[in-house]
Formats: structure tokens, C-alpha cells, sequence
């Protein structure tokens, strides 16, 4: 009898630790997974905010003389960023145009002739390190074997950093888009004798175009709004100039001189042009994956 | 070598015998020999050229960097004089600024990244995760002059007001923690530069995350599941332990991505070359700050020297994080071969 009274209180004991235990996972469990949209929220919390803020203070400086003006001197009343504007424009296309077929071609190295080689996975490795080493070290870079040699900085300068981040973008997704498309499509063209390069030029990296052209967007995107490579390669020019040997104003490195400036009007500008750069990036970048949506 | 098989023309039906010899085969038809090799040197150079540009960008620090190399030794690396006019550098107020900088970051969001890994894999509604995830991901797609811009002008007021007079407040004669929080509250200093770098880094390292998260067999979850374990313990329990080579692998890209930011730190870090306190909210440096401030004025010599200087150590230090992020990631699939 007793013991029977022993072993129920002991049931009862256990049963209550259990509950209690049960009770405390689902409570960790709980604060969990609200801390986890916490985080979310969190994340999405910034990207609003800094959105909403350049909208509000860029928006007011979207004039018609911002593209039509040059950078104006401090306190002036009027001016825009015509001539940065144009500068990034030239430098950001050129630079592509320079290291789009480098990317691609070693993008087709790593997928079609290397992927178990020793140079092969050298490449790859060195391309992932070189993809999110510090772009301002390829400005040291660019400054040491160009500018110092020619003794001035210029466009050509800035234009060549600028392509030296392009290649690793463009080789990462190159490579990534062309070993998605199967190895069946590649041999059915080789069973018909066609030779290697056409294989690649009319079968794979044909069937591959639209990841590789996300891949150049994305790099557009990326070089677009890199200011650390060109402050000491194209430096910046006040004025107007379409000479690639001189000096090249550039509109993230204008927007860093305005805006740590104490000028107001120098200040406006900076926002509009902030504006104007993170509309094109976010554009690029909603272009590029809907693009690759779309085509996979 | 596929090339070179004879085309064999269609209404010369059966003349061929194989057991017989017939001389020489057709001529193999070819469009361009020379070009399939011209277009094999062309891939390969490709390849050989992004080594080279490792190898130019190490070169060409070393040799910029030589004289004060020569003239300083490794002592610069725990120097802190830094001085244009009397022409003496030392390294340390600028490798103190990056080191705690991106401290302060991965502090900041290792945790919040972990969290939104754990949405974006379980908790999100199908239809949210593409959406939620690509608006993540644009945070990284943000330039960082914008994110400098937006983190002097608007960021560092509210931070001085909200955050840094109470944190003062609230600490100010704790010994340790309170030394951490005095100094000025203007909110441009390192604490600030470590919030905006953190914000920066948040989507390399959730994507990371969630990528590896997602590759977890789902057979190890169910049976977690199965035997009645909660959503985090599943996680914390089964997924995380599986997946922790990958983790650190997304951790160290996020530590490298911190380290070598330049134009948001240069915004915010208040650039100043002194190293007083242990303040967080004092104005510091950090190398690549220096480098975006100093570097176009700077004389050639030993000041360009010291900082093409800062510049190599700068660079040693990300190649070495990215390296290990690289190797530990390449690890986890490794290990997800060999157990599939």
C-alpha cells in the first residue's frame, strides 16, 4: 500500500517536471522565433529607412539644371552635376565594355577547360578572394602602376580600377551559369563534329546569355556607385571634360566631396545625387533578377 | 578532337568497308583549324590574368610600400604616432580602428543575420521568402557612399540623442563598461561606424546563412521533428551543428567585407588620429578611412609609403579572413558529398 502511494506521488513528481520542462521548451522556443522576425524586421527596418531618407532629401534636388549645369563653386545659386553625371557615365561604360570579355572568357575557362585543374581551382579560389577583397586596395593598385607612372591621375586610370572589379563579378557568374546547362546539350553538339570554341560560342554560353547578362548588370550595378577606386585614380575635375587623360569628375566621388562639405547648396546637390545612384543600382539590380527569373 | 571526325557525306551510302582498308579517310572538314586552339589561349590567358592581377596588386604594395617598410619594420604595426610634419608613422590608431570597428559589426550581426536565416528557412510563408529575401539582399546592392551619406547627415544625429546621451547616462561611474561609453556623444565614432558596417554586412552573412540552412537534409529535420522537438532546438540542435563549417564560412565573408568598407567609415569614423581612451564614442580611424582621406594629398615619400603601408596590411588581413571563408565553405560541400 505504501509503496504503491510512493510510486504514484513519483508518477505525479515526473509528470509535473514534465510538463514543466515542456512548458520551458516551448517558451525558448517562443522568444526564439519572435527574436527571429525581430531580426527580420530589423534587417527590413534600415533598408526602408535609408530608401525613404534619400527619396526625401534627393527628390527636392531633381531639377532640370542638375543635368544640365556643371558642379557649381560653394554657395553658389545655382548648378547641378552635369559634368559628374556624364563623367560616371563614360567611365562606368568604358570600364565595363573593358572587363566584360576578360570575365566571360575566363568565366568560360573555369566551365569548359578547367574544372579539374590545378589552374582551374587556383582561379576560382583567387576570383572569390579578389570579389570581396577591398575595392580601395585595387585604387592603391591602379594608383601605383598608372597614375604614378604617367604622373597625373586621369579617366583611363579610374576606368581600368573600375574594370578590375568588374572581371570577378562577370567570371563568378559566367562560370556559375554555364555549369548549369547540361553536359547533354554540349555533347549532342560535339556527336555532330562542331569544334570546341563553337560549342561554347553557339551552345552553351548561348543557352547561358541571360544568366551572364544578370551577371554584367550586377557588375554595372556594383562599379556604379564605387567611390574608394576612384579617389586617387580619376580624382575629380570641376568642370566638364571628355579627355580620358585627364582628370575625370565622377558622381560618387563628387558626392563625397559636397557632402562633407558645410555648404548647403553643395549639400542639396550631394542628396540628389544620392538619389539619382541608389535609383539606378536598386533599378539595375530589380532588372537583373527578374531578367534571370524569367529565363530559369 | 571531336573535330576531327571524318564527315562522312550522305549519298555515299555503304562504299566503306570497314574490314578493308580504303586508303586515306576524307579529308576532315574543319571551318577554322587554328581557331578552336586561338579560343583555348584565350580562355587560359583569361585565367592566368586574374592571377596575375593577385600577383600585380601584392607586388606593386610591396614595392610602394618599401620605404617605410624598410624604415619602420613590423614596429609599425604597433606604433601609434602619426604624424605628417615631423614625417613619423606608426599603424596602430588605424588597425584599432578596423579591428574594433568590424568587432562592433559582427557583434551587431552575426545574431540579427542568424535570425533572419531562421525566418527566410522556417518560418516565412512560401509566397514571403522571395520577396523578404531579395529585400535583403538589396541592402548589400545599397553603395556605400550612400550608406555613409545617409549614416552622417541622418543616422549619427538620432544615434548621439537616443542612444549614445542615455547609454552615458546609464553607465557613467560603472568602472570598465563605463570608460567604453564616455567621451564625447556626437555620434561619429566608432560605435557609429560599427552599427553602419553591421547593417552593411547583415546580407552577405544571412544569405550565406540561409544557403547553407537550406542544404541540410531534410531528413535530419523531420526526424528532429519527429521525435517532438521545437522549431529551435531543431535549428540550434540539428542544423546549426550540421552546418557550422558554412556558418563560420559566412561569418568570416561578412569580417572580410567589414574590414576592407571604405566610404561608409570614412563618413562616420570622425577621422581622427588619436587613441586616448577606450571610448567607443570617440572619433577615430580606421586604414581604409586614412587611405580615402590622406592618400591623393599625400606626399610621395615616406607618408604615400606608410600608407600604401597600411594599405598591404590591410589586404594581408582580408585575404587571410577570406581565405578561411573560402576554405570553410568549400569544406561543408565537401562533407555534403561525401554524406549524400
Amino acid at each position: 500500500m505504501n509503496s504503491t502511494t510512493t510510486m504514484t506521488a513519483q508518477a505525479t513528481a515526473l509528470q509535473a517536471s514534465r510538463v514543466a520542462k515542456h512548458a520551458s521548451r516551448k517558451r525558448v522556443n517562443a522568444i526564439a522565433l519572435t527574436l527571429s522576425l525581430a531580426a527580420m524586421a530589423f534587417g527590413l527596418f534600415w533598408l526602408i529607412w535609408i530608401l525613404i531618407e534619400t527619396i526625401r532629401l534627393g527628390v527636392g534636388g531633381l531639377t532640370l539644371s542638375l543635368f544640365t549645369q556643371m558642379t557649381p563653386p560653394p554657395q553658389a545659386e545655382d548648378g547641378g552635376l552635369a559634368n559628374a553625371i556624364f563623367g560616371s557615365v563614360t567611365m562606368v561604360t568604358l570600364a565595363t565594355l573593358i572587363g566584360t570579355p576578360v570575365g566571360i572568357l575566363a568565366g568560360i575557362y573555369l566551365a569548359e577547360y578547367g574544372q579539374k585543374t590545378w589552374l582551374g581551382s587556383v582561379t576560382r579560389f583567387i576570383n572569390d578572394i579578389l570579389l570581396a577583397a577591398p575595392s580601395i586596395v585595387v585604387g592603391l593598385f591602379i594608383y601605383s602602376v598608372i597614375v604614378a607612372r604617367m604622373k597625373s591621375f586621369s579617366g583611363w586610370a579610374g576606368i581600368l580600377a573600375l574594370a578590375l572589379i568588374v572581371i570577378p563579378v562577370v567570371i563568378r557568374t559566367t562560370e556559375n551559369m554555364l555549369s548549369l546547362i547540361p553536359n547533354a546539350l554540349r555533347e549532342a553538339a560535339y556527336a555532330l563534329g562542331t569544334p570546341k570554341w563553337k560549342v561554347i560560342m553557339t551552345v552553351t554560353l548561348k543557352s547561358a546569355r541571360a544568366g551572364v547578362l544578370t551577371g554584367i548588370l550586377l557588375a554595372l550595378a556594383r562599379i556604379a556607385g564605387e567611390t574608394a577606386p576612384l579617389l586617387f585614380t580619376a580624382l575629380s575635375n570641376q568642370f566638364w571634360t571628355s579627355d580620358l587623360s585627364s582628370p575625370m569628375a565622377s558622381l560618387p566621388v563628387t558626392i563625397f566631396k559636397f557632402a562633407m562639405s558645410p555648404y548647403e547648396n553643395w549639400q542639396k546637390l550631394a542628396w540628389a545625387g544620392v538619389f539619382l545612384i541608389t535609383l539606378g543600382v536598386l533599378v539595375l539590380n530589380i532588372l537583373a533578377r527578374t531578367f534571370l527569373r524569367n529565363k530559369h | 578532337m571531336a573535330a576531327t571526325l571524318p564527315a562522312t557525306p550522305y549519298n555515299e551510302p555503304a562504299k566503306m568497308d570497314r574490314t578493308q582498308s580504303q586508303g586515306r579517310p576524307p579529308a576532315p572538314r574543319r571551318v577554322a583549324p587554328w581557331a578552336d586552339t586561338l579560343f583555348s589561349i584565350l580562355a587560359h590567358s583569361a585565367a592566368w590574368l586574374t592571377l596575375a592581377l593577385l600577383a600585380g596588386i601584392i607586388i606593386s604594395l610591396v614595392i610602394g610600400a618599401a620605404p617605410a617598410i624598410k624604415e619602420y619594420g613590423l614596429s609599425f604595426l604597433w606604433t601609434s604616432d602619426w604624424d605628417p610634419v615631423q614625417n613619423k608613422y606608426g599603424g596602430l590608431v588605424m588597425i584599432y580602428g578596423t579591428l574594433v570597428t568590424s568587432l562592433i559589426a559582427l557583434l551587431i550581426a552575426v545574431p540579427v543575420s542568424f535570425g533572419i536565416a531562421l525566418f527566410l528557412t522556417e518560418l516565412s510563408p512560401a509566397w514571403l521568402k522571395r520577396p523578404l529575401g531579395t529585400a535583403i539582399e538589396l541592402l548589400a546592392a545599397i553603395p556605400s557612399i550612400v550608406y555613409g551619406m545617409w549614416g552622417l547627415l541622418v543616422f549619427s544625429p538620432l544615434l548621439s540623442s537616443y542612444v549614445q546621451q542615455p547609454l552615458q547616462s546609464l553607465f557613467s561611474g560603472v568602472p570598465y563598461v563605463g570608460a567604453l561609453f564616455s567621451g564625447p556623444p556626437v555620434g561619429i565614432g566608432l560605435l557609429s561606424a560599427g552599427i553602419i558596417l553591421a547593417i552593411m554586412i547583415i546580407p552577405f552573412i544571412a544569405s550565406v546563412m540561409r544557403d547553407v540552412f537550406e542544404v541540410t537534409p531534410p531528413l535530419l529535420k523531420e526526424s528532429a521533428y519527429g521525435l517532438g522537438s521545437t522549431t529551435w532546438e531543431v535549428m540550434f540542435k540539428v542544423v546549426l551543428p550540421y552546418t557550422k563549417t558554412g556558418v563560420v564560412g559566412g561569418i568570416m565573408l561578412g569580417l572580410g567585407r567589414a574590414l576592407g568598407e571604405t566610404m561608409a567609415v570614412t563618413f562616420v569614423i570622425g577621422n581622427q588620429n588619436q587613441l586616448n581612451s577606450a571610448s567607443l564614442f570617440e572619433a577615430a580611424n580606421s586604414i581604409t578611412s586614412a587611405l580615402a582621406n590622406e592618400f591623393a594629398e599625400a606626399g610621395e615619400g615616406l607618408h604615400q609609403a606608410s600608407l600604401i603601408y597600411l594599405g598591404l596590411v590591410l589586404f594581408f588581413i582580408t585575404f587571410v579572413v577570406l581565405a578561411c571563408s573560402k576554405l570553410l565553405l568549400a569544406q561543408l560541400k565537401k562533407g555534403e558529398g561525401a554524406r549524400a
